[in-house]
């Protein structure tokens, strides 16, 4: 199959790189790029370990081709925190130990982080929602959804502040 | 350690610190096997495994994958310079089928290429060709034929036939109990790197490093010393990864001894659902003699458990059903007996409680039963078969309940979740609801803690103090994300009386920390903690000695506290001391070692003194079910757990949560289903459903039991937590039970099968509706 030019952004820096197009993003960003946070957990877009944001999106990067993906804008784990540490989403699971094994933490992030912009102020029913394309397997979410609440709270305050 | 812990304020130990990696999880740059950058000349493989569950194989011809572009190499059974066997307990366990085909899924060879796509593509175009033969693809036929994988195995105290006999009441039943995937996020993975001289390194996501160097080295053809096995973390692994992560890094070993390069090998969900064993699904059947008040005289369960094609760890698990089917009651006569029925599917393995999980839901349904049929409040029929001084306090394998905790967490939850109130709410609830029904259940849980073999309970670890005064801890536990690495780095940092941070992490390796056991049997911190303890207390004892000739006082004037040591007002740091030790030329490097006291165990008559000690736990949970479709919810729950004098009750919710959740998965939403031909069809999250966000209890209430240090001297006085709280999501099931028994007349106990899935809910309910009043056996 012939190769195509593509053309994405992954977390601010421009690449070019030729792919078939029907190369996965998950792996143009693993084994291309080199970005390894967002994790392959079962290739099928259930588990939502490879969850990046593409175009203001949250999108399983298993599922997606590269074909797709060509001109977007992707924002993965690595791109969440500034320079100066991490953003307060990934503060606050560690905080409210929304981990374990870690193995979903960076598509739980980085769906997190799209679900406070579609809803700033969610109540625990909404994060539940929201949530339920990633899967944890050693957590029971409580702690991931504690993350969340305080995540959102602490951004909200900010805001009102920075008003 | 004689000092009496329960009084002391720690620095360091007890503290809810977040996980070792926690920063780097946040941030995506906590490496996986998957997530190492890949050496020059890496390969990647697919296993090549068995299309039909049973027959004779005829031919396996890799010419047609070898013809792929890129790929690169092909081994089968034919290749293997050493043994093809990987039996953990038993020999005769082939890493590659070899003559007979024994389930869907079992691995016949792997393929090599220059990308995993490839490799995949290539081990579909590998010719297999099986005369194929009738399987056995269940229990019970196995059972009439007698064919096991290994002997039946007994638990036996007193006259059961006379105690049944004379029984004022006789209570019979069946129980269908389901397995379960592992389904830890990152499937299983290695990555092999030959070195000279033959030797291999092999990184490997593996519960069990000693036993991957073993076979490794052995399927190779030469010895341990040649193989170093490397683990930094997993993501998950829940017992999946004890036995069965041997296949996927002996056959990346294979690959990377033939091709002479890197190779990794990861198995996509679908495979590594299919190649690998799971939890033991089981059949109990059961006879008990009960008197009219509640109390069990005698008990007889049988149990017809899903081997599979080989004993793998069977054995064991079987063996740890039995010691757990007692749970908290004491019975006078008690006849447990376990079958390893060979099936023609996968091996099944280890999975988190390991037996015990299938022992507790067989009795604490049948007391649920006992209760129902005998028209009395099954709290109070736990609550008179209780251990205690006024029954017994000796199990059937002849270990004494010692610091029962039983009355205290079962008084404590029921006061807590409000259980008067909330039973007579419910009750009333159901007397007016046709279609939505609730259901309140209690139960308690006893787990015996050490590995059922006494041989198994060692442990090592590696410490060294450098110069300046940091600290490298190794030892041989494996990090899977259940917080073991900061437990025992917190032990370390205690005895020093240093910041957390001057205590360095490192990977679980095979050449630091020699002939170690599984990570396994919730006993990781119990003994790798004890092990790092011993270490570090003698390098400190040394570092005392050489601190008390340069300060001028006796030893006994020397403290370590805040990173410093004081003899009175005068004090040097931590990092001082380590220098003046190097100079009196004093070792500052220690290996620790630990074996579990108390324990002893005798294999052939399943008696003996197996744990060094119980843990203790009870829940109570309500559901609401919907006898029109059958779906059930858990509306609320409430935990408490013994977590002796936790280690760090942060690390401790979390487990408990963790292990709630996915008990509540095995019995509620997780079912395996095999089809005619014995192919497992459930071999992805879009059919195999574990618990998501909104699966959990909306009300959930998690607590440590308190001012409750261990009664035997574990490190700090702390208990093991990884398994025990799995099986408190018993409670759900049982209150499903409940719920559906509102449907029926009083005296009749509902016929549930496990999992409690919204099909086997509504049979339950068709059920229970039409056998009307109280005949018969449940
Ligand atoms: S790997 Fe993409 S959703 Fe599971
Ligand atoms: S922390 Fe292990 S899967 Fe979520």
């Amino acid at each position: 199959m012939s190769k195509m030019q593509i053309n994405i952004t992954v977390n601010g820096k421009k690449q070019e790189l030729l792919a078939e197009p029907r190369e996965l993003l998950i792996h143009v960003l693993r084994e291309r790029l080199g970005v390894t946070g967002p994790h392959v957990g079962c290739d099928t877009s259930h588990c939502g370990a490879c969850t990046v944001d593409m175009d203001g999106k949250s999108v399983k990067a298993c599922t997606v081709f590269a074909a797709q993906a060509n001109g977007a804008d992707i924002t993965t784990i690595e791109g969440l925190g500034g320079p100066d540490g991490l953003h307060v989403l990934q503060q606050m699971f560690k905080e409210h130990h929304g981990l374990q094994c870690g193995f979903c933490t960076p598509g739980m992030i980085t769906r997190a982080y799209r679900l406070l912009q579609e809803i700033p102020n969610p109540s625990e029913e909404e994060v539940r929602f929201g949530m339920a394309g990633n899967l944890c397997r050693c957590t029971g979410y409580q702690n991931i959804v504690k993350a969340i609440l305080a995540a959102a709270a602490e951004l909200n305050a900010a805001k009102e502040a920075a008003q | 350690m004689n000092i009496d812990v329960r009084s002391v304020q720690r620095a360091t130990v007890g503290r809810g610190i977040a996980h070792d990696s926690a920063r780097k999880h946040v941030a995506g740059e906590a490496d996986y096997i998957d997530d190492m950058p890949e050496l020059p000349g890496t390969l990647h493989a697919a296993l090549v495994t068995s299309p039909v569950a049973h027959g004779k194989l005829i031919a396996l011809d890799p010419a047609g994958a070898l013809a792929i572009e890129s790929v690169v190499a092909f081994c089968g059974p034919d290749d293997i310079p050493g043994h093809n066997d990987i039996g953990p307990i038993l020999p005769g366990e082939p890493l590659f089928a070899s003559e007979i085909v024994d389930y869907v899924g079992q691995p016949l060879g792997v393929v090599a290429a220059e990308t995993f796509e490839a490799a995949v593509k290539a081990s579909r175009a590998v010719h297999v060709d099986v005369e194929e033969r009738e399987p056995v693809l269940d229990v019970e036929t196995a059972h009439e034929a007698e064919s096991y994988v290994i002997p039946s195995q007994t638990v036996a105290e007193g006259d059961v036939e006379a105690g049944l006999a004379s029984a004022e009441q006789l209570i019979e039943g069946r129980l269908e109990i389901g397995g379960q995937d592992h389904f830890y996020l990152e499937t299983q993975i290695a990555y092999a790197i030959p070195g000279e001289d033959g030797d291999m390194t092999v990184h490997s996501s593996t519960q069990h490093p000693t036993e991957v160097q073993h076979h490794v080295a052995h399927v190779l053809g030469g010895l341990a010393n040649s193989v170093d096995v490397f683990v930094r973390r997993m993501g998950g692994g829940f017992g999946g990864k004890e036995s069965q992560a041997t296949i996927i890094a002996a056959a990346a070993a294979l690959l990377a001894r033939k091709t002479r390069r890197p190779v990794k090998l990861r198995l996509k969900r679908s495979v590594d659902m299919s190649a690998t064993g799971k939890r033991h699904d089981m059949v109990a059947t059961w006879k008990a003699g009960v008197r009219k008040n509640g109390r069990i005289e005698a008990l007889d369960i049988e149990y017809l458990a899903r081997a599979g094609n080989t004993p793998d760890l069977t054995g064991p698990v079987i063996t740890r059903a039995l010691t757990h089917s007692d749970n908290s009651y004491f019975i006078p006569a008690a006849r447990f007996v376990g079958h390893a029925c060979k099936t023609n599917t996968v091996s099944n393995t280890a999975f988190r409680g390991f037996g015990g999980p299938q022992g507790i839901i067989a009795i604490e349904t049948i007391i649920d039963q006992v209760a129902r049929e005998l028209t009395l409040d099954p709290n109070v029929v736990r609550a008179i078969n209780y251990y205690g001084p006024e029954t017994g306090e000796v199990t059937p394998y002849g270990q004494p309940v010692e610091h029962n905790r039983l009355v205290e967490v079962t008084e404590t939850i029921l006061a807590t979740s409000e259980w008067q109130r909330r039973r007579a709410e419910i009750d009333a609830h159901n007397a007016t609801s046709p279609v939505l029904r609730r259901g309140l259940a209690m139960m308690p849980v006893k787990f015996g803690i050490s590995f059922n073999l006494t041989s198994l309970n060692q442990a090592g670890a590696l410490v060294h103090v450098y110069q300046d005064g940091s600290v490298h801890l190794n030892h041989g536990g494996t990090e899977m994300g259940q917080g073991l690495f900061m437990k025992v780095a917190q032990v370390v940092a205690e005895v020093f009386q240093v910041d957390i941070e001057t205590v360095k992490i490192t990977a679980t390796a095979t050449g630091k920390v020699p002939n170690t056991s599984a990570t396994a049997a919730s006993t990781g911190s119990d003994i790798n903690g004890m092990a790092a303890y011993n270490a570090a207390t003698a390098i400190k004892g040394r570092m005392t000695n050489v601190a008390a000739d340069h300060l001028e006082v006796p030893a006994e004037e020397i403290v370590f506290r805040e990173g410093r040591v004081h003899a009175g007002n005068r004090s040097i740091s931590f990092a001082e001391l380590a220098k003046h030790t190097w100079a009196a030329r004093v070792q500052l490097s220690e290996a620790g070692y630990y074996a579990t006291p108390k324990i002893h165990w005798d294999v052939k008559t399943l008696k003996g003194r197996p744990f060094f000690y119980y843990t203790y736990g009870a829940a109570v949970a309500e559901v609401a079910i919907d006898t029109l479709t059958g779906e059930s919810r858990c509306l609320r729950a409430d935990l408490l757990q013994d977590c002796g004098a936790s280690l760090n009750p942060a690390v401790d919710l979390g487990q408990i949560e963790g292990a709630f959740v996915q008990g509540m998965g095995w019995l509620t939403c997780e079912e395996l289903w095999w089809d005619e031909k014995g192919r497992l069809r459930t071999i992805g999250p879009s059919t195999y459903k574990i618990p998501g966000s909104r699966d959990v209890p909306r009300d959930f209430n998690v607590a440590i039991l308190e001012n409750a240090p261990n009664g035997e001297e574990t490190v700090f006085r702390s208990k093991a937590v990884g398994e025990p709280p799995l099986m408190l999501a018993v409670s759900v099931w049982l209150a499903i039970r409940d719920a559906i028994a509102s449907c029926g007349q009083p005296g009749i106990s509902p016929k549930l099968k496990a999992p409690a899935t919204p099909e086997h809910i509504l049979e339950a309910v068709d059920d229970i509706r039409a056998r009307g009043s109280a005949t018969g056996v449940a």
